[in-house]
């Protein structure tokens, strides 16, 4: 089987964000999704610190430290981009008007529940940032991650045993191995990679999956 | 004649009180009133409640008011970073109280103490850890999550220009919280690149109206920021 690597996964989610969306990525691997977006796709960029329009990274040098992501990230902005306070850009996330946001998981539930905040460790300093209120907020809630643990324990699960981000909030999971959708009655395999079974998949994952009519076609 | 304009930081935080709640503006280094935290530091003010998205960066601003021992309870988002190792330490030892809030809601509660709200029901953090002891209500078929207004004694934010009436304009997304902490606060104090003549600031670029801000402290650019303009 040949796993994505995290470029891949990224190509992959962008694929699926149309034309004329407003999409917030989440800190860390979603950002890579930026990267990826098919040229001549026109997409609006949001940062939760209060920017719409986000362009890509300066070239050295060219770095304004009042310009930056919510990963303080030093970004630049496209014409037609925009400056707003917090509240404003929160209303943004929580009112429904971002259409889609990339987020990265520890893990997600069969029922869609997402813990992404916080491992549950003690002594843990913990620190949540805006993941609640997009969870809440977006209108599609899209989780990057890899599919198992390091120590290869199934990062999609019955029920999450970290603490919440959000309840029954995730549309679609994208992993190095499958594209899984959240769906009321259950997790829905999209897509798989090339070399990988429906039942090799099953073996990896720790909650049921159905096979969808593409994916069994696919296959 | 109206002028809020004072001549340094010092004069413009002398009357902070220990105990006090300090709303200071900021995300990351992008808005934060570097000159105006250093001098709450020389003022001396403890036991202090901060309001601000992170918990310091580094030994510097924030971080070296934390370090200082002035902060008795932070409210924030997103304490934990790799260089927060002031607060990291502090808070380990029992020494640093937290209250944590998810982003948005922090902002919501900040602009619902600046409009006189009495509280508000948000859908964020609904069925979490966050969200325990605290009321709920089913909206429409939506679980929501009773949320408080944060009132503060001080609001410290960085703006771009001013003139002497205390209108604001901010530069990029140096803006961040600067307007909600403006209204919520009953004095904010504003370090700002510039003084302008009253006028010069156009009615529609104004950004945060002068009802808001009390005073006014002028701090010369940084090289940076001189490069970057």
């Amino acid at each position: 089987m040949k796993k994505l690597d995290r470029n891949q996964i990224a190509a992959r989610v962008a694929r699926d964000i149309p034309e004329g969306a407003y999409v917030n990525l989440g800190i860390g691997l979603p950002t890579l999704v930026a990267n990826h977006i098919p040229k001549g796709r026109e997409i609006i960029l949001h940062s939760e610190n209060g920017v719409l329009g986000i362009g890509p990274r300066p070239a050295p040098g060219q770095e304004d430290e009042d310009l930056i992501n919510a990963g303080k990230e030093p970004v630049t902005l496209l014409p037609g981009g925009s400056y707003f306070h917090h509240s404003d850009s929160f209303g943004m996330i929580r009112g429904g008007h971002i259409d889609f946001c990339v987020l990265g998981a520890f893990q997600v539930s069969a029922a869609g529940d997402l813990a992404n905040w916080h491992t549950g460790e003690s002594d843990a300093i913990p620190a949540v940032g805006g993941a609640m209120d997009l969870a809440a907020g977006a209108k599609k809630v899209l989780v990057m991650m890899e599919h198992v643990t390091k120590s290869g324990g199934s990062k999609i699960v019955e029920r999450c045993s970290y603490p919440l981000t959000g309840v029954a909030c995730v549309n679609r999971i994208y992993t190095d191995l499958a594209v899984i959708d959240v769906r009321p009655d259950g997790l829905h395999v999209v897509e798989m990679v090339d070399g990988l079974s429906f039942e090799e998949l099953q073996r990896l994952t720790g909650a049921p999956l159905k096979l969808g009519t593409a994916a069994a076609k696919a296959a | 004649m109206i002028s809020k304009i004072l001549a340094t930081p010092e004069a413009a935080l002398a009357d902070i009180h220990d105990g006090a709640t300090i709303m200071i503006g900021g995300f990351g280094n992008a808005g934060m009133p570097a000159q105006l935290i250093d001098a709450l530091i020389g003022q001396g003010a403890r036991q202090l409640t901060i309001v601000n998205n992170n918990a310091g960066n580094g030994d510097t601003g924030l971080a070296a008011l934390i370090k200082a021992r002035r902060v008795k309870k932070m409210i924030c988002s997103f304490p934990r970073q790799a260089d927060s190792w002031h607060f990291d330490g502090q808070y380990r030892a029992g020494e640093i109280e937290l209250e944590l809030v998810p982003q948005g809601t922090l902002a919501e509660r900040i602009r619902a103490a600046g409009a006189g709200i009495g509280a508000f029901f948000t859908p964020t953090a609904y069925g979490t850890r966050l969200a325990e002891g605290k009321e709920t209500r089913r909206i429409g078929g939506r679980d929501y999550v009773l949320e408080y207004p944060i009132h503060a004694d001080y609001a410290l934010i960085k703006a771009d220009r001013a003139d002497r009436w205390g209108n604001l304009v901010y530069r990029k997304t140096a803006r961040n919280f600067g307007p909600i902490m403006a209204s919520a606060a009953r004095c904010t104090v504003a370090q700002v690149r510039e003084v302008v003549e009253l006028g010069a600031l156009g009615p529609e670029e104004i950004v945060t109206p002068g009802i808001f801000v009390q005073r006014v402290v002028r701090v010369p650019a940084s090289a940076s920021l001189d490069k970057a303009a």
